[in-house]
């Protein structure tokens, strides 16, 4: 039997969410909401997104979404949940703000073991303010804020938070990506397991998720995500990372 | 009637609890009172003092230029505050420490042999118990069956209900015998 | 039944925010306001609320607009540096219009400073506060007793603007123990209008970046109204007063004990203490006996940060002097000095 796509009902068009061509928000957004509508949460469902690029997707879809501030999308998430735990709570943001600004966020969460779950789209820039390295970029990556490339005796090495992560007891971490079908179906695995475990209450659950800017890699969509598995999957691989058994 | 008090001594003889009990006494008593502590780097230089107020009407600031009882648990806490006592006022002297002294002549000093007798009373660690005891009788500022009766409500209210009759009779002795 | 006791300042400010339904506390410790944070990583959990210990003050306010949007009543305190850090969080509190209760227990000095008393803070805490045009209410409690019926009122406050409510303090306040009388513990329901509840499906921005035609408005209605119903003091004598004294928290205090010290050699000092900072109590001057000398403003800050909402209120038509007290609580006695050289025109204006 043939199968059928269908855009969930929570998944709103109307507004034009404001990506540009090529982006990875638009997927991630799309199969977050499928794992939602398959589990039977759209009503119970509440989205923190940070501001930039992540918050275009804030009126992509009709559940319940705010959107915190620069980098604290994650702490924001965690007040939330705290009170409401029957909900299923999640942060939504990109790698400058998780990886910059709120990095201690992403650390103590973690160590608090918050029973959330943070969804991280890693492009390896500050898209929204234009193309700046960010703590995600590669070594050589040409960003506006790292015209000849970043160097590692300028600015150190690519940071990989699955690595630290592993090193901590939290329920779930997992990389994925949505250059191709295949990733872009794993992806979604790893976001429905990670939403389960948090609904379970098994800790905090973290899945971050390689997607391409066009824009400021300078690159049309097919060239953005070839890079993709050239490069940035090579220096970020994809697959699981932390899977605690349930307590 | 306004009456300051200062209790002062080396951190670990029970300073900040003497001022919370008699804080506690004034307020089971019907009195206004504030209480209020010496902190920061001299929390941990090792001395100690909080400044009690007590009154029957609205207090202004808790904390006192002059004052009319020195409770002096050590020697260095003496010498810091005894200056500060008005002429008439009140010095405790917890004389199992601080020896062989001489002190002003416009004040009354009380000698409060605080160890001593919180062995007679069978109760070692009852020496604030037994100089709230001469501090009651000496400057009447409560009374102490009120007083008895609030030290016994502090410490059952804090789940030390257990060392209510020693406290009884520390404070006894104190009244009695100074 | 209300119960009377025997409380720490802090401890009393964090257990009245328990009693008005506050379930959610974040927060960082800092010398002094560290008790309000050890009294509630015990309590909070013993009457089935959340207590976090934050990675930083920042995080704490942002923790604080996740709960509150959950509909919960919430708290968080710091002091001096902590407040620095607090600010991005309150502009974002005032910006998303959802009620929160924060509190400053003042220190000393700028950069780190100290953990002595101080009332320095006022400058940044009434008129700072956070990026953009960001207001709230600030109260500021004088005794034990005063904190635990503001930090009640705060609650109220919060909820009537959709506004976050900043309680200022100082280490005097918040160290000092009174005996208090406690309010039932009220229980408050999550399900408020302004919370995200399930089956909601709402969309929001904090600090909308369109329609200020609609949003502008919104905000100057909310200022005005604070300003004409929220402005709260107590005032003193200031009817015959040769010279009336200005303060809030302990420099009140201090000032009252001063008005009596005055009043019996004959000097007619009066006072207004100051209830809330913002709004300013603009109204308390008109009760001011016409023929007054001047105003003394008497705070524990370098500057006299108090002295230019005092000129506003006056609108500069009558003196005003400054006793300033920087890391030692004021005295009452120079406050009385003070006034008498003020009569006798031997002090100096600022």
């Amino acid at each position: 039997m043939a199968k059928t796509f269908r855009v969930p009902e929570i998944i709103v068009n109307e507004y034009g969410h404001g990506c540009c061509q090529g982006c990875g928000h638009g997927i991630v957004n799309r199969i977050i909401y499928e794992v939602i509508t398959e589990m039977g949460m759209e009503d119970n469902c509440m989205a923190f997104h940070d501001l930039a690029c992540g918050s275009n997707m804030l009126y992509a879809q009709k559940g319940n979404a705010f959107s915190g501030a620069h980098g604290r999308a994650i702490p924001t998430a965690t007040g939330y949940k705290r009170m409401r735990p029957d909900m299923l709570v999640f942060s939504y943001a990109g790698d400058g703000a998780t990886y910059s600004i709120g990095m201690q966020h992403t650390i103590h969460t973690a160590l608090r073991d918050e029973c959330m779950t943070a969804i991280v789209v890693n492009n390896t820039n500050f898209g929204m303010t234009g193309g700046q390295m960010s703590p995600a970029s590669l070594l050589g990556q040409k960003t506006t804020s790292s015209p000849a490339g970043r160097t590692k005796e300028l600015n150190g090495n690519p940071v990989d938070v699955c690595k630290i992560y592993a090193t901590m007891d939290v329920a779930y971490v997992a990389r994925g990506a949505v250059n191709n079908v295949p990733n872009v179906n794993k992806t979604k695995q790893y976001i429905k397991k990670a939403f389960e475990k948090q609904m379970a209450g098994e800790g905090f659950t973290f899945v971050e998720v390689i997607a391409a800017c066009p824009t400021n890699w300078g690159m049309t969509p097919a060239q953005a995500n070839a890079r993709i598995a050239d490069e940035v999957l090579a220096q970020f691989p994809m697959g699981e990372f932390v899977e605690r058994s349930a307590k | 009637m306004l009456k300051e008090i200062i209790c002062a001594g080396f951190g670990g003889q029970g300073i900040i609890t003497t001022g919370i009990l008699i804080s506690y006494c004034a307020f089971e008593t019907g009195s206004q009172f504030t209480w209020y502590p010496s902190y920061g780097s001299e929390m941990r230089g090792g001395t100690a003092n909080c400044t009690i107020k007590v009154s029957d009407e609205e207090i202004a600031s808790p904390l006192a230029k002059e004052i009319d009882i020195l409770v002096g648990m050590s020697g260095p806490a003496i010498d810091k505050f005894v200056g500060s006592i008005r002429p008439g006022g009140y010095l405790f002297v917890n004389s199992s420490l601080v020896k062989d002294k001489t002190y002003r002549d416009d004040i009354n000093v009380v000698m409060v042999d605080t160890e001593a007798l919180a062995k007679e009373a069978d109760n070692p660690k009852g020496a604030n118990m037994v100089m709230i005891g001469a501090l009651v009788k000496h400057t009447g500022i409560m009374s102490l069956e009120g007083t008895g009766a609030a030290i016994e409500k502090y410490f059952t209210e804090h789940g030390k209900a257990k060392f209510n009759e020693a406290n009884q009779r520390a404070l006894k002795i104190g009244y009695v015998k100074c | 039944m209300a119960e009377r006791v025997v409380m720490k300042g802090n401890e009393a400010l964090a257990e009245a925010a328990l009693r008005a339904g506050c379930r959610f506390f974040a927060g960082y410790p800092i010398t002094p306001q560290t008790e309000v944070l050890e009294y509630l990583s015990w309590r909070m959990p013993e009457i089935g609320g959340q207590f976090i210990q934050t990675e930083d003050e920042l995080t704490g306010l942002h923790m604080l607009m996740g709960a509150s949007h959950a509909g919960a009543r919430v708290l968080s305190t710091s002091a001096g540096p902590g407040w620095a850090l607090f600010h991005e969080g309150l502009s974002y509190l005032c910006g998303c219009n959802v009620p929160a209760v924060v509190a400053d227990v003042a220190r000393l000095g700028g950069a780190c400073g100290g953990i002595s008393a101080s009332q320095g803070d006022y400058e940044e805490v009434v008129h700072g506060g956070g990026n953009g045009d960001s207001q709230y209410i600030v109260l500021t409690p004088a005794s034990v007793q005063e904190e635990v019926d503001l930090v009640q009122e705060a609650y109220v406050l919060a909820e009537k603007y959709m506004n976050p409510v900043v309680i200022l303090t100082d280490a005097i306040i918040g160290q000092m123990m009174e005996g208090v009388e406690l309010p039932d513990i009220k229980d408050h329901c999550l399900d408020q209008e302004w919370a995200y509840k399930p089956g909601m499906r709402k969309q929001a921005a904090g600090w909308p970046s369109t329609g200020y035609d609609v949003y502008g408005p919104y905000l100057l209605n909310k200022w005005a109204a604070m300003e004409a119903d929220e402005q709260r003091w107590e005032s003193i004598q200031v009817a015959d007063a040769d010279v009336v004294a200005v303060a809030y928290g302990i420099s009140s205090r201090v000032c009252k004990e001063a008005v009596k010290k005055a009043r019996a050699k004959g000097v007619k000092l009066g006072l207004i203490r100051m209830i809330t900072a913002w709004p300013f109590p603009k109204k308390a001057f008109a009760e001011v006996n016409p023929a007054v000398k001047g105003l003394l403003s008497v705070e524990m800050s370098l500057k006299g940060q108090v002295v230019p909402d005092i000129k506003l209120a006056t609108e500069c038509k009558i003196p005003v002097y400054t006793y300033l007290s920087v890391d030692v609580v004021p005295d009452s006695d120079v406050v009385v000095e003070t006034a008498e050289a003020i009569i006798a025109g031997t002090a100096k204006e600022v």
